[in-house]
């Protein structure tokens, strides 16, 4: 069983967990062309190795989180709030 | 090669089955072929015997980095059914259930290809209506479909959960007769030695390692038993599909490889005569009995995006919660073993069989759970497109730009997320 330690709640069985998708996609401002737009939607790297994902804690406290796992292996190397404003009141606050 | 017929078998008999030779050959790889495929999963391996057998090509090889049928080939639930509607999918899974129809004959190899019929479960008045339409284009499209009652159901699968008190009530089911399961490993060895009859070479232990290329070629492959060079390449790789497009330096795909596992219990007695389809609110069965009396079965992927062949434990609860809600006598089976197998998932949940940015690569790719039905159309188009370097009608659509174009093949109308193509 994959766990992920929520910041808030701690390590928790991914079953509390729901996948939301790559943590790396950047969507181009609404005005971008239509190849911009379609690389974003429609294409992905789909990494073997170490990539950056987002989770959200839904049978928790329903944070959105992103999490650096090795799609080899499971591992899970960190796990940060997604809100980088709240990331870093918890990281000054520890 | 010893051909399969009644004669040989009972000659054998008689001379202690030692008129049998190897199923197929073991070469070493040569410096050039014609074409190479890459990946000896049934994909690769149909398509060789197709472009042996339907354009008399010859110098092709197969190379495969583990054992032919390790992959997906080996690790699937084996159903097969043609009941796609839209356009395209329609004209393709349909020709491949024709092909397996005759496949055993085809091959001279016994596929165990059994129509035991697909019965797609209803619970609610308008998930029929909607089973209806889709049946109807089916039965327009010169293919076979059937609604069937609950009564009908209750008739013919007793031991389904009909209780007052299911969670789910049982109201009819959409039926395809033709459809059915096969037995995996004998389709991969079936084309492999059939392929290798007519002249391809099948390698083994031999994996694409790095790609050589210059702007609009691939000038050679790197294995693990040498440089390879050959005049077209066509990859057949299923969930490795984007690690080979990267080492081609392609960028990237409408794909992600997630994992999907399947179940077998141990052997009981006949049971279960069909396969039958569980799906409604969030829960997604099917289940079958093998030949030797395991109940096979599977569910949904594992959600999150994985190269491991490994499951994990919340879809082995899941599967089993189905497994209990839809036939609860099955409440004391023990689960035999269980695997998993990297799928790859495509943006709209339908195939990819194109040409590429490169003049002499062919993809083969983006099958989600439907690739085992497809093997036959699959290595028949693909092979099609290789030797006549432009796709079929048939698979006209089916190429990477079709996004761009507005064209979305999605059966499930799920919306471009790969995972929600289950
Ligand atoms: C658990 C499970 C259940 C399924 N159930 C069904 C079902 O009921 N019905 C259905 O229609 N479909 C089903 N599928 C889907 C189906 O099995 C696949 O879509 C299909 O097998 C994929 O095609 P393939 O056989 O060519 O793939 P594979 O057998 O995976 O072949 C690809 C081959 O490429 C090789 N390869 C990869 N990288 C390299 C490299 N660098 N160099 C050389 N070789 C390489 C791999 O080793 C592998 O053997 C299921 C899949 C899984 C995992
Ligand atoms: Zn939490």
């Amino acid at each position: 069983m994959i766990q992920i330690s929520c910041p808030f709640c701690g390590k928790r069985d991914h079953s509390e967990f729901s996948y939301g998708g790559d943590g790396q996609i950047n969507y181009p401002p609404l005005d971008a062309s239509e190849d911009t737009w379609h690389d974003a939607v429609f294409l992905r790297e789909n990494i073997y190795g170490r990539q950056i994902e987002t989770w959200q804690h839904l049978y928790g406290c329903r944070s959105w989180l992103l999490v650096e796992r090795d799609t080899r292996t499971h591992e899970i190397f960190s796990v940060k709030l997604a809100h980088s404003d709240w990331q870093k009141l918890m990281e000054e606050n520890r | 090669m010893t051909q399969f017929s009644a004669w040989n078998v009972i000659k054998n008999g008689f001379n202690g089955q030692k008129g049998w030779s190897r199923q197929w050959r073991d070469p070493e790889p040569k410096a050039n072929y014609d074409i190479v495929i890459v990946g000896g999963g049934l994909h690769g391996l149909a398509t060789a015997y197709y472009l042996a057998k339907n354009f008399h090509l010859k110098n092709i090889a197969v190379v495969e980095k583990g054992w032919i049928g390790g992959g997906n080939a080996g690790r699937n639930t084996t159903i097969i059914r043609s009941n796609y509607m839209l356009k395209g999918n329609r004209e393709f899974y349909e020709a491949s259930l024709t092909l397996w129809e005759n496949l055993s004959h085809e091959l001279n190899y016994n596929v165990m290809f059994s129509q035991r019929a697909h019965i797609g479960l209803y619970h609610t008045p308008n998930a029929l209506d909607a089973a209806a339409r889709r049946y109807n284009i089916m039965r327009q499209t010169g293919s076979d479909g059937e609604i069937w009652s609950r009564n009908t159901i209750k008739k013919k699968i007793p031991h389904l959960n009909f209780a007052d008190d299911a969670r789910f009530p049982i109201h009819g089911a959409l039926v395809q007769k033709r459809a059915g399961t096969a037995r995996h490993d004998a389709v991969a060895w079936g084309y492999a030695r059939a392929a290798d009859m007519l002249g391809v070479d099948i390698i083994q232990q031999c994996e694409v390692t790095s790609i050589k290329r210059s702007a609009q070629k691939i000038s050679s492959l790197h294995t693990s038993r040498g440089e390879i060079t050959a005049n077209k390449v066509a990859f057949a790789v299923a969930g490795n599909t984007s690690r080979l497009w990267q080492m081609a330096e392609l960028g990237n795909l409408p794909i992600e490889s997630h994992k999907l596992q399947a179940f077998v219990t141990e052997p009981i007695k006949p049971l279960l005569d069909h396969v039958v389809v569980f799906g409604v609110a969030g829960a997604h069965f099917y289940i079958s009995q093998s030949d030797k009396g395991g109940m096979v079965f599977g569910g949904d992927i594992d959600w999150y995006k994985s190269y491991a062949q490994k499951g994990n434990l919340p879809i082995v609860q899941d599967v089993a919660e189905c497994a209990l809600s839809l036939m609860p006598c099955l409440g004391r089976v023990k689960l035999l073993r269980h695997w998993s197998g990297v799928v790859d998932m495509s943006m709209d949940g339908s195939f990819f069989m194109c040409k590429t940015p490169l003049d002499n690569l062919y993809l083969n790719a983006g099958w989600n759970y439907g690739g085992f039905e497809a093997s036959p159309a699959s290595g028949w188009y693909f092979a099609d497109l290789i030797a006549n370097d432009r796709p079929d009608k048939v698979i006209q659509n089916h190429d990477l730009d079709r996004f761009r174009r507005g064209v979305h093949i999605d059966e499930r109308g799920a919306g471009s997320d790969p995972k929600l193509h289950g």
